[in-house]
């Protein structure tokens, strides 16, 4: 069993690697290797893609590598690999980001990626920190992880899915906002689980051992 | 912090210098505090919310030295880390993500060189870029940014530089007070808040924590995002924990 961690040059892989090796150490889930290699996609078991930056910097990184898309589309939609998406990873599963300007996302989960208001009363954008999660649905990747456990997050824009049934959980923040999408073969976090201490390995072990 | 679950953070920092830990006070008077890996190690343990590596060598020869301790806490460590000190570039901001950094921050550099804070910002995003401030009080309501390890007064006011940092990109402003760091007299509560106030991103209080009281005034008073501290974790004057659950008998909401 191999799981991909999708490398496109969107900054630090680092923690992202270990902490994946880590829990498919203790999950018996296989090697995990980082690769911008659309053959090694398509050889993948369980896909990741991480992303950090700006929502069209990232896309454009990622189209950047010939044919690197193109296998992880196959590999998702058309084979159903389980996916998993991280920050703007999971963002780019939308169908259109409003980061400077519109770019279109994969078009998976339908919604808008669109920025968290900053309100009264102390809201900072972006949301940067630990905040308690709100379970949305049931899922295998949430086993464990109960409401009211801490995530890491760091970020200014969000998924709105259009279909209330792939929003899987959110996190207050002058509203509602969106924590992990998912339908089908994929999940996407909006936190990042490689810096979320216990919750986030939990939720990687979950993935590695997900069945969808 | 009404209509929001975000919890205040509680950040240690370390402050390096060729590959260890040390703490100046008044940023005089050295003194070696131990392994920076070792001790990111018992901090993640102890339930500290972020890191905050402050390299104050600098020096370009040593660069490397700080990579590779960014490197190695990454690998142990999952949780967020903010690397300063000697960020001049967004070609640094890159060396030091691809380390294993989350964020880096800013500070002299961003006030000879304002630009640099919006070049990198958009090519990676503002959630990663720190503007550190170390501002001193010049006069009843006034603070004017000192560079150079404090050293060089500039005539900027810091709370317009803070909110210039903000329209440029900048995610977070980390702000010390020069008058209090190392003094363990409590953070310049009125230059936490007039800063605050004065930024949509987050404000991270820094300079002078010597009790938990100072954590929770950072915070009630100062309307701080998150507070920093070094000598008074290193030094075990108090731990994070014990931080955290008087805090939150305070009413701050914090991750327990």
């Amino acid at each position: 069993m191999t799981t991909v961690i999708v490398d496109y040059q969107s900054g630090n892989l680092h923690s992202a690697e270990k902490s994946f090796v880590r829990m498919a150490a203790e999950t018996g889930s296989g090697r995990v290797i980082v690769s911008s290699d659309p053959e090694a996609v398509l050889a993948a078991d369980r896909i990741v893609l991480p992303g950090v930056g700006a929502f069209a910097d990232c896309r454009n990184g990622l189209m950047a590598v010939p044919g690197l898309f193109e296998a992880i589309r196959r590999r998702v939609i058309d084979e159903e690999a389980p996916f998993l998406g991280i920050c703007v990873g999971s963002q780019m599963m939308a169908s259109v980001g409003t980061e400077d300007g519109e770019t279109p996302g994969f078009g998976w989960i339908p919604g808008r990626v669109v920025r968290i208001k900053p309100g009264s009363g102390g809201i900072k954008v972006p949301h940067m920190g630990w905040n308690a999660l709100e379970l949305r649905a049931t899922h295998p990747v949430l086993e464990g992880i109960e409401p009211g456990d801490h995530a890491y997050f760091v970020h200014s824009y969000h998924v709105v899915p259009e279909h209330e049934e792939h929003l899987l959980a959110t996190v207050q923040h002058g509203g509602p906002v969106t924590a992990v999408i998912g339908r089908d073969n994929i999940v996407g976090t909006q936190f990042h689980p490689e810096k979320s201490q216990a919750t986030g390995l939990r939720l990687i072990a979950n993935f590695l051992r997900w069945r969808p | 912090m009404s209509d929001t679950n975000l919890k205040v953070r509680v950040i240690p920092c370390l402050d390096v210098k060729d590959g260890r830990i040390v703490k100046g006070v008044n940023f005089v008077d050295l003194v070696d505090a131990g392994d920076p890996v070792e001790a990111a190690g018992a901090y993640d343990a102890a339930g500290a919310d972020e890191l905050c590596f402050l390299d104050i060598t600098a020096s370009t020869e040593n660069r490397g030295t700080l990579l590779d301790l960014v490197r190695r806490t990454a690998e142990r460590c999952f949780m967020p880390l903010t690397v300063g000190g000697g960020v001049r570039t967004a070609e640094d901001v890159r060396t030091l993500l691809r380390a294993g950094a989350d964020k880096a921050s800013f500070n002299t550099a961003a006030v000879a060189n304002p630009d640099v804070v919006g070049e990198a910002a958009s090519r990676f995003g503002a959630q990663c870029i720190v503007v550190a401030i170390d501002a001193k009080r010049v006069a009843d309501g006034r603070w004017e940014i000192f560079t150079h390890g404090g050293t060089r007064p500039t005539e900027i006011d810091a709370v317009a530089f803070a909110k210039d940092m903000e329209k440029r990109g900048a995610g977070e402003i980390l702000l010390t007070s020069m008058d209090r760091d190392g003094t363990r007299d409590g953070y310049d509560l009125a230059l936490t808040r007039a800063v605050a106030d004065a930024v949509g991103i987050p404000v991270i209080a820094s300079g002078g924590v010597g009790t938990i009281d100072h954590l929770v005034a950072g915070v009630k008073e100062g309307h701080a995002s998150a507070v920093l501290a070094a000598s008074v974790f290193h030094f075990g004057v108090f731990s994070v924990g014990e931080a955290k659950a008087r805090m939150a008998e305070a009413g701050i909401p914090v991750r327990l």
